[in-house]
């Protein structure tokens, strides 16, 4: 396959297939609601009237376009590429998350849907989600993990400020995809005036579809920021991948670019060779979760397992099914960063550069960290730098045996 | 005859009504299950519904979240509840098995060697929960020819293109969901099951079963005066989740709840309307 001329918004197919990943592996009781999701969606996504009120929305609520930053400072004493940052995190509530929550809350508003109900891990897309429930006067619930609730303490409150009501899921692990399981079983019993609120390129079609063409807004900004400043295409993306919606959003628009080099990074937690770790697309094989075919961490038996990742919003063992097909076609690179390496990039962009970064964006930096040395002067990398660090300080203060 | 047609069959001479128990296979433990299968059938149990433990079972509510949990402290695997349902075999040839579960344990296991294995322990039905017709292009056929009947789920909102679909690949009997939501949930509304499935009857001729929210032996009655089969889980796992440690109390309880069951849903057999 040519990657420069294959049509890449020809995919997923009609039946939201990428290849054998994808589609829509749901229970009977779920066909008509997510049916009723695709036809809105379908009428929806070339309307210019809605597409114009999601681009402004974006403009004046999210406050985009969001820098295409050049960390000079950092670039030079990595002492090779040029390293730019997609500032995501500059973003109202400080991630990517939102582009993706203002796609669907519209969506939802078009719908007649009064109530919206969404799945967080991190806390980023509840936050999202509860922001611009606020906003459009809708009632939101969000499950949360109870492990993660834990975790993301500053996230929790945020989203009861903001009128939401954060639900702990204490079933299996306790963390994202038990709350994932958890939101798909309110939306089954609640469809006739709910809406659910998927915050990654996973589940069942036409989620991954959805959740990809609203971020791809990140791609696209970072495409013509970069011929803008740089006067070309950069030689290498670098996003974190745990479902993976800042990675496609970034790597999308860039995918006919065949020479540039796409490296998406999934958590390594204590190291791939542990088991204790967060990276599917590494070290998983392909199977059914979540209403979609795609890599997952799971036993020989087809059991879920446990994930491990210092990062709540990576700790998840499915991926979004473009990122498996993109995987074995070989469009994009998957490599693996561990818990101390992530750590390690926190700490570096934060002195080199005065910005702190969410965990998740650690993993992406810390990759890039590896890479720059190896390239020259004149080459780039953009990296997603995805959401802001400030909901982690609790963590890695933890991790440093200091008490707040 | 498959022993599907077989006891449809004979309970329709009988002016009977199927009665379906659901319990998860390892739960609480996996030596409890075969005997549990057995005193099931003498309380009056006409088909067994077998589920296959999974770490995620999206569709089901915490009742069975949790059966699946206590099964998975053991492993109970997809092997392990194959060897169960041999095992029941040995000494019942006569009550239709399905197994209950999730694609994923069937997918890692490989489609033909599921189907082949399945057959071979002396399974009827398959009824996989997130495997919808449409995904199903290249498994339903390989089940079919292995003997293994598709059961689907059918729910007040399956609009009737679907209907149609679902009738064509079904075999067994058609599972109807009789409200919107997971297994276990609240209440269920029998005048509005009834009309449903005179509609649903309209598509098939394959018995027809009613369950989520079946609690006790009124709705048991109640339902069977107009499907075909009544599908009764939670209700049970309830019993065996309050009595964890005591097995010999688990098998009195739900013998007894389903005798209670069989008798009032044999009671209005007279009055009963195919």
């Amino acid at each position: 396959m040519k990657f420069s001329t294959f049509d890449w918004a020809s995919m997923p197919d009609a039946s939201g297939h990428f290849g054998p990943y994808g589609g829509r592996f749901v229970a009977e009781t779920l066909m008509e609601p997510i049916q009723e999701l695709e036809a809105a969606y379908n009428k929806l996504k070339n309307d210019p009237a809605f597409q114009a009120e999601f681009d402004r929305d974006l403009k004046y609520y999210v406050g985009r376009p969001s820098p295409l930053y050049l960390a000079e400072r950092w670039s030079r004493e990595l002492g090779g590429a040029k390293i730019f940052l997609k500032r995501e995190d500059l973003n109202h509530t400080g991630a990517h998350k939102v582009n993706n929550t203002i796609g669907q809350a519209l969506l939802a508003k078009h719908m007649g849907k009064t109530r919206i109900i969404a799945e967080t891990g991190a806390g980023q897309h509840g936050v999202a989600s509860a922001t611009i429930a606020a906003r459009l006067g809708l009632e939101c619930v969000v499950y949360m993990g109870s492990e993660d609730i834990q975790r993301q303490a500053p996230n929790v409150y945020r989203m009861k400020l903001l009128g939401a009501r954060v639900v702990p899921v204490t079933s299996g692990s306790k963390t994202l995809k038990d709350a994932l399981n958890e939101a798909m079983r309110d939306w089954v019993t609640n469809v006739d005036n709910t809406f659910y609120i998927i915050g990654t390129v996973a589940g069942p079609h036409p989620y991954p579809q959805m959740v990809r063409d609203f971020q791809a807004v990140i791609g696209r900004e970072a495409r013509q920021q970069i011929l803008e400043q740089d006067g070309k295409l950069p030689d290498a993306l670098v996003a974190a991948v745990g479902g993976g919606s800042n990675a496609i959003g970034l790597f999308h628009p860039f995918l006919a670019d065949e020479f540039v080099k796409i490296f998406g990074v999934e958590a390594g937690g204590h190291g791939i060779e542990t088991g204790k770790h967060a990276a599917p697309l590494n070290a998983g094989r392909p199977g059914v979760l979540h209403g979609n075919r795609t890599y997952l961490m799971e036993d020989a038996h087809g059991q879920i397992i446990e994930t491990h990742s210092v990062s709540a919003g990576l700790d998840y063992p499915g991926v979004g099914p473009e990122h498996a097909w993109l995987k074995d076609i070989g469009r994009v690179q998957y490599v693996a960063i561990n818990d101390d390496e992530a750590m390690q990039g926190f700490h570096n962009l934060t002195r080199k550069e005065g910005i702190i970064p969410a965990l998740e964006s650690s993993h992406a930096l810390a990759y890039a960290a590896k890479i720059a040395p190896t390239m020259s002067k004149d080459q780039s990398i953009i990296v997603s730098l995805s959401g802001r660090g400030d909901k982690d300080i609790n963590t890695v203060a933890r991790l440093e045996g200091i008490t707040l | 005859m498959s022993r599907f047609e077989d006891c449809f069959a004979q309970l329709k001479q009988q002016g009977r009504t199927a009665l379906i128990p659901y319990v998860t296979a390892g739960d609480p433990q996996p030596h409890v299950t075969v005997p549990l299968m057995h005193t099931m059938v003498e309380a009056g149990a006409d088909v067994i519904e077998l589920g296959v433990p999974f770490s995620d079972p999206m569709a089901d509510g915490p009742t069975i979240q949790l059966a699946c949990e206590r099964a998975l402290v053991h492993n109970t695997s997809l092997n392990d509840v194959l060897s169960m349902v041999s095992e029941f075999r040995k000494t019942n040839t006569k009550t239709p098995v399905v197994l209950m579960g999730y694609l994923n344990p069937i997918e890692v296991m490989g489609y033909e060697d599921f189907a082949k294995r399945a057959q071979a322990a002396g399974v009827d039905g398959v009824l996989t929960v997130d495997l919808p017709p449409e995904e199903g292009k290249e498994v339903l056929p390989l089940f079919k020819q292995h003997g293994l009947d598709s059961i689907f789920l059918l729910s007040p909102t399956t609009v009737d293109s679907r209907l149609k679909q679902v009738a064509q690949l079904g075999g067994g009997f058609l599972y109807y969901v009789s409200l919107k939501g997971v297994t276990g949930a609240a209440t269920l509304d029998v005048n509005a099951v009834a009309e449903r499935i005179r509609h649903i009857r309209q598509f098939s001729d394959l018995p027809l079963g009613v369950g989520f929210g079946i609690k006790d032996a009124e709705t048991a009655a109640q339902v069977a005066r107009v499907a075909d089969a009544v599908v009764v889980g939670s209700a049970l796992i309830k019993i065996i989740e309050v009595n964890v440690n005591d097995t010999q109390t688990i098998m009195t309880k739900i013998g007894a709840t389903l005798a209670d069951m069989r008798s009032a849903m044999d009671k209005n057999s007279s009055s009963r309307h195919g």
